[in-house]
């Protein structure tokens, strides 16, 4: 069974190449650009250029239009705005929550009587002594 | 100061979280339960958590949202069973990827007055799990981070 990825695996997928990430800074750099352009500073022709602009364009990053006879790369920001949001690691995740509640149990157990939230009010007192 | 340890094995759709807490078994169990202790620590401290149901008996629904005050992560699930220190089960579904349901189950193990919490987790597919704890993305983005963190900074910043 093949399941269709979701967007934000296409996106991070997209990212993970460093040329495609490179093309992303040089557009995000100097504006709208060729492939030609994009091609220059790459030692790689502009047809594989194309193909890794093809990835970008499908996972949002970036739009293209034609000026005259050039083909245009334009930088989508608000695509690469969403992935940069959901940049938070399974690892990173927990461990800050767990983090977060070590600090808790250390609280509640300070004042074993009483646990005191963050916003003053009092616990339900349901934990046995 | 104790470490999250996640282990996620190759060929196997599983997640296992292990995390030793310097506080009794019965107080981490509240903490995980207690809707107005789960908002106080789950989650990125950046994020603001709001819990929309937390319903910790069987077959009680929970969800939350993080929110970064422009951006919403819903997730969301059902308990499944009894809760208690030895087996706290649920459904999880980040709101983001519908479909991808992990079947998550919390046990609390005491160990001389301290508290091994592990969670095992059940995805439907290693690809699903792999997508989770996004091994490849991370790997994949080391060495171009400090490029991709400029290229955020920047545009983040209105023109």
């Amino acid at each position: 069974m093949q399941m269709q990825p979701d967007p934000l695996s296409t996106v991070f997928g997209a990212l993970a190449d460093p040329t495609r990430r490179a093309i992303l800074a040089r557009l995000a750099d100097g504006g709208d650009l060729t492939v030609g352009e994009l091609a220059r500073p790459f030692a790689m022709s502009q047809p594989a250029i194309s193909r890794h602009l093809k990835v970008l364009e499908g996972a949002g990053l970036i739009s293209r239009r034609r000026r005259q006879t050039a083909r245009l790369s334009h930088l989508e920001g608000e695509g690469l705005r969403q992935a940069a949001v959901w940049l938070v690691r399974y690892q990173d995740y927990w461990d800050e929550s767990h983090a977060r509640l070590d600090a808790l149990l250390a609280r509640l157990q300070a004042d074993p009587m009483a646990p005191r939230l963050e916003n003053g009010d009092a616990t339900t007192g349901k934990r046995k002594p | 100061m104790s470490k999250t340890e996640i282990s996620a094995p190759a060929g196997v759709p599983f997640i296992d979280v292990t995390r030793e807490f310097d506080a009794p078994r019965d107080l981490v169990f509240q903490a995980y339960t207690d809707p107005k202790l789960v908002v106080q620590w789950l989650g990125p401290r950046k994020y603001e958590m709001v819990l929309d149901t937390w319903e910790p008996r069987a077959g009680g629904s929970w969800r939350y949202v993080h929110t970064d005050g422009e951006h919403e992560w819903g997730f969301h699930g059902v308990f499944h069973g009894d809760l208690s220190p030895d087996g706290m089960v649920q459904t999880f579904e980040f709101e983001g990827a519908p479909g991808h349901v992990s079947l998550d189950r919390l046990t609390l193990e005491d160990r001389d007055g301290r508290t091994i919490a592990r969670t095992h987790s059940v995805f439907q597919t290693v690809e699903a799990r792999d997508a989770m704890v996004e091994h490849g993305m991370a790997e994949g983005m080391n060495d171009g981070f400090d490029r991709l963190d400029e290229l955020l900074a920047r545009l983040a910043t209105p023109v």
